[in-house]
């Protein structure tokens, strides 16, 4: 590692060659004043959404505003006082953009619960948010020094097969086998899963990096490691693959597959990683294209969108999702004002971007794209800012997950590429995706806490 | 590793301008087609989203909307849905619009760009002015007296100003009801089916879309015809026509109802709706000027609109002088709207003058400013004004001692034909009973009414078909209608 984490260190105006002797001590700025005032904005620009659904549709504020308002300020309050305590180092931008997005989420989720009387989503929505949360200020008190989770790397890995492993066991539901039903939640254990397996393929890859990168055979141009590091990672990595295959979980195969790749390349700097994992995911696409019939349909549909309907049967979902994205026009109808609802089923989970998008319009759908951007990009500077190769393969690995995931399921409903069903980050309903997303902004948090306290210190990360 | 994770961070930032420029695409770039999409509802629920526009009689709504909470939400009512339904057509959420709600759609929905403030500002909000009111010209008493002169019989009724074209009344029986084809629940489907498979046809508009043979009406033209051309100097002279009449080139004897009809002056032969006359009449005036006369009176236009287009009423072009002698008399291929025969009956009351016939006063926006009128429309010379003068005297003597004397109408100048169409495989068919006529009031300048009535009543012994019988009662009432104050 040669000079990482220069000027990089969450913006802070030092410039320290890590690795070599620090500079003099200096007394950092920690800026939870700024972070807590971005919270208050989030929480405001929240309740604003929510108001403007009720004006636009009732003519009134909504009722619930001033509770639903004091509910996720108390929450952000809660877990901004967690960070004050215990990471008062975290850059102060990933807390205030996780409440925004899930406050806009709750929005979404409430305007659409509007059209479906008997189907009410937002409510659930907020217990999964306090869940998320509660998680969060867990993550953050409990979880010391991110360097502990290396330790627990194969338990990590073990638990993750375990929860992908977990919804065989139960009935598949609307044709994929990902969720567990207990005592009337639904749960999706894959969700869960992928956090796991970064904090495995983090502690892994640093352990091994320098033999993945040096040794072994060397085939056609690629440098190929020894089998016996390389083997068990992609046993892993081949078997979580597999059984999503198996569930028919292709958004989050797809996850793990650009995931795992961007790690291994990160870890060993090779680019001909690069060009096997593009190989490997062509040839993977195409069979699994070619053979499943449920992904041959996905990519009818991709290609010919709008074919149910010159077949007389109507718009499908992506035929709408389109149609939404394309009455919301630059400016978008405004919130409650859409017609999104048209897509149907999925509305509010898969396809909540196109609600989005429609009311909010390109100028609204940007701005989200641009947090999310803003999120991935605090993900990867505190990545860079870190020492130690386990917590800067974690801090990439996490950010990874976010861009790919809203990549994979912002494309599909868009139309850019294949529709494969996951959740948006924090927008879209679903509990165990909420819960998810807090852990990754709660991990992030300790990882820039981490970043920026060492410099504080005086003391070289090894 | 530094390097290495700057570009998986760039990779990162690949996705993310991926995403803004596919963004880009779909929202602003193919909007338009996605939009235009006939599989999109969205169109359909904004149009249905607010109240439409009323169609209004005499001042007074004949439309209503109302909120069914819905996502189609605001379904059309009805006003004497069947009194008027030959006007106002339907405007269903399943079905589509039809006549006026049809034809005004754009004011009605709110669509229509002149509604809104300023150009552009519908682009601008993206919202929908609310709907427009669309004025007709209607007679409200003319258009009751006409619906219950027919009294159920199937028939139809049009009157026009002679001076404007200003359609007065425009009745077809049976009819319907078209309040019960709004919605798209199982009512409407039902009630639709029930309509369409009606052998009735109520939703027919016999006034406006269904041609009739003009029997004797056409005589109208066929005299008309005659003196422009100069085949007829004097109404009072006798014609060299005999009785019956062997059409040209063939051993049919073509026979009159009555007697009296040998070389019978026009006059008589007018008053007493001589065929043989007439029939020897269109052939010495021949095709060409036969048909000039025809089309001037509007038969064969096809662009016909009043907004909605009206069938096209036919003279046929090439005949033989056989079938030319048919036609002059209103039978074989000459055919004929009852609008069509009002336009012919006020071109005679407006000395030779026809102005095209229209039924939307002006259209107006919700609070009832003024967005467009109908204006001065064009006018064609039917014939010339001498002529006219003379072909009102015709018609005025048939209502004063002729067939028509049921028409007259006392305190008021009447004129009018009759008329009684064969039609049907060997003339089996009941015939239609025709009348059309004018009136003008005492103290009026010019003739306030044209009226045209068709009556095919099935029900009727086939001897008491008449023109005079059946049928001009009904437009005497009508004229009676108008006149009075």
């Amino acid at each position: 590692m040669t000079r990482a984490g220069v000027g990089a260190g969450t913006g802070a105006r030092i410039t320290v060659a890590a690795g070599d002797a620090p500079a003099a001590p200096v007394r950092l700025p920690r800026r939870r004043g700024i972070e807590l005032s971005l919270i208050v904005l989030a929480v405001l620009l929240s309740v604003y959404g929510y108001c403007a659904v009720g004006l636009a549709r009732n003519g009134t504020v909504p009722p619930g505003a001033a509770g639903y308002g004091a509910g996720l300020g108390v929450l952000a309050l809660l877990a901004h006082t967690a960070v004050r305590l215990r990471a008062p180092y975290a850059d102060p931008l990933l807390l205030p953009i996780g409440v925004l997005l899930n406050g806009i989420g709750l929005v979404l989720i409430y305007r659409l619960d509007l059209e479906t009387p008997g189907d009410r989503g937002a409510p659930t929505q907020l217990v999964w948010s306090t869940l998320g949360v509660t998680f969060f200020i867990l993550v953050v008190a409990a979880l010391r020094d991110h360097r502990v989770l290396q330790r627990y790397a194969y338990v990590c890995v073990v638990a993750a097969l375990a929860l992908l492993t977990l919804p065989i066991l139960f009935p598949a539901v609307n044709g994929a086998r990902i969720w567990i039903r207990i005592a009337g939640f639904s749960i999706q254990p894959g969700e869960f899963a992928k956090v796991l397996l970064a904090v495995f393929f983090a502690a892994y890859l640093a352990a091994n990096r320098t033999a993945l990168a040096y040794a072994g055979r060397r085939f056609w141009c690629v440098q190929l490691p020894t089998g016996r590091v390389l083997g068990p990672i992609v046993a892993i990595w081949l078997l979580s693959v597999g059984v999503l295959v198996l569930e028919r979980d292709l958004g989050t195969s797809l996850l793990f597959f650009g995931l795992f790749v961007v790690m291994l390349y990160v870890a060993t700097g090779r680019t001909g990683w690069i060009a096997v994992g593009l190989l490997l995911a062509s040839l993977g696409a195409v069979a699994v294209g070619r053979l499943e019939p449920h992904v041959h349909g996905r990519i009818e549909d991709w290609l010919h969108p709008f074919a149910s309907i010159e077949a007389g049967l109507g718009p499908n979902q992506l035929a709408q999702s389109l149609f939404s994205f394309a009455a919301g026009g630059t400016f978008g109808t405004g919130l409650g004002l859409g017609h999104s609802h048209l897509i149907g089923f999925a509305v509010k989970s898969d396809f909540i971007l196109a609600t989005a998008g429609e009311e909010l319009g390109l100028a609204g759908l940007s701005a989200l794209f641009l947090l999310y951007g803003l999120l991935v990009e605090r993900g990867f500077r505190t990545g860079l800012a870190l020492r130690d190769p386990f917590g800067r393969l974690l801090a990439v690995g996490l950010a990874s997950i976010v861009a790919l995931q809203v990549f994979v399921i912002a494309g599909g409903v868009t139309g850019l590429i294949p529709l494969t069903g996951m959740a948006m980050p924090f927008l879209a309903q679903g509990g165990s995706s909420v819960v998810t997303n807090w852990a990754i902004v709660a991990l992030l948090i300790r990882l820039s806490d981490s970043a920026r306290r060492q410099y504080d210190d005086g003391k070289a990360a090894p | 590793m530094t390097r290495h994770i700057r570009h998986a961070a760039f990779f990162c930032a690949l996705l993310l301008v991926a995403l803004l420029v596919n963004a880009l695409r779909v929202q602003v770039v193919r909007a338009g087609v996605y939009d235009g999409n006939p599989a999109n509802r969205r169109d359909s629920i904004a149009r249905y989203g607010q109240p439409r526009g009323d169609i209004l009689v005499g001042g007074a709504a004949v439309t209503g909307s109302r909120d069914t909470g819905e996502q189609l939400r605001f379904e059309r009512t009805y006003r004497d849905g069947p009194l008027y339904a030959p006007v106002t057509g339907f405007a269903s959420q399943e079905y589509g619009t039809t006549f006026l709600e049809h034809a005004e759609d754009g004011v009605l929905s709110g669509a229509d760009p002149l509604l809104a403030p300023f150009p552009l500002w519908n682009d601008m909000t993206r919202g929908r002015p609310a709907g427009g009111n669309v004025v007709t010209t209607l007679d409200e008493r003319a258009q009751r007296a006409a619906y219950e002169g027919l009294h159920g019989r199937k028939g139809a009724v049009a009157a026009v100003e002679p001076a404007t074209g200003r359609i007065l009344a425009l009745v077809s029986s049976p009819s319907y009801d078209p309040s019960v084809l709004s919605g798209n629940d199982a009512g409407a489907e039902r009630a639709w089916a029930r309509l369409n498979g009606d052998p009735d046809q109520p939703m027919l508009n016999r006034a406006v879309r269904q041609t009739y043979p003009p029997g004797s009406t056409f005589k109208v033209v066929t005299a008309a015809a005659a003196l422009d051309a100069g085949v007829i100097r004097d109404l009072d002279e006798p014609t060299l026509s005999p009785a019956p009449y062997t059409l040209p080139g063939t051993r049919t004897r073509l026979t009159n109802e009555g007697e009296g009809c040998r070389d019978a002056p026009l006059r008589v032969a007018f008053e007493w709706s001589c065929n043989t006359v007439f029939a020897k009449l269109g052939v010495d005036v021949g095709l060409a000027r036969m048909t000039r006369t025809a089309e001037a009176f509007g038969f064969n236009r096809a662009d016909l609109r009043i907004p909605y287009s009206a069938a096209t009423s036919t003279f046929d072009t090439s005949l033989d002088r056989a079938q030319l002698a048919l036609s002059s008399i209103g039978q074989y291929n000459t055919r004929a709207t009852p609008l069509q025969m009002a336009m012919v009956s006020a071109a005679v009351a407006n000395g030779g003058l026809l102005r095209d016939p229209y039924l939307v006063e002006r259209t107006t926006r919700r609070g009832g400013a003024t967005v467009a009128s109908a204006g001065s429309r064009p006018a064609r010379q039917a014939m010339l004004p001498s002529t006219a003068r003379r072909m009102r005297e015709l018609m005025e003597d048939v209502v004063r001692e002729g067939t028509g004397t049921n028409a007259a109408i006392p305190g008021a100048v009447v004129g009018g034909k009759t008329g009684t169409a064969q039609h049907g495989v060997g003339n089996a068919g009941t015939p239609y009973a025709w009348f059309v006529s004018w009136a003008q009031g005492e103290r009026e300048f010019e003739p306030g009414v044209a009226v045209a009535v068709v009556v095919e009543d099935a029900s009727a012994r086939r001897g008491d078909i008449t023109g005079g019988g059946v049928a001009a009662p009904i437009a005497r009432a009508v004229m009676e209608a108008v006149l009075s104050p």
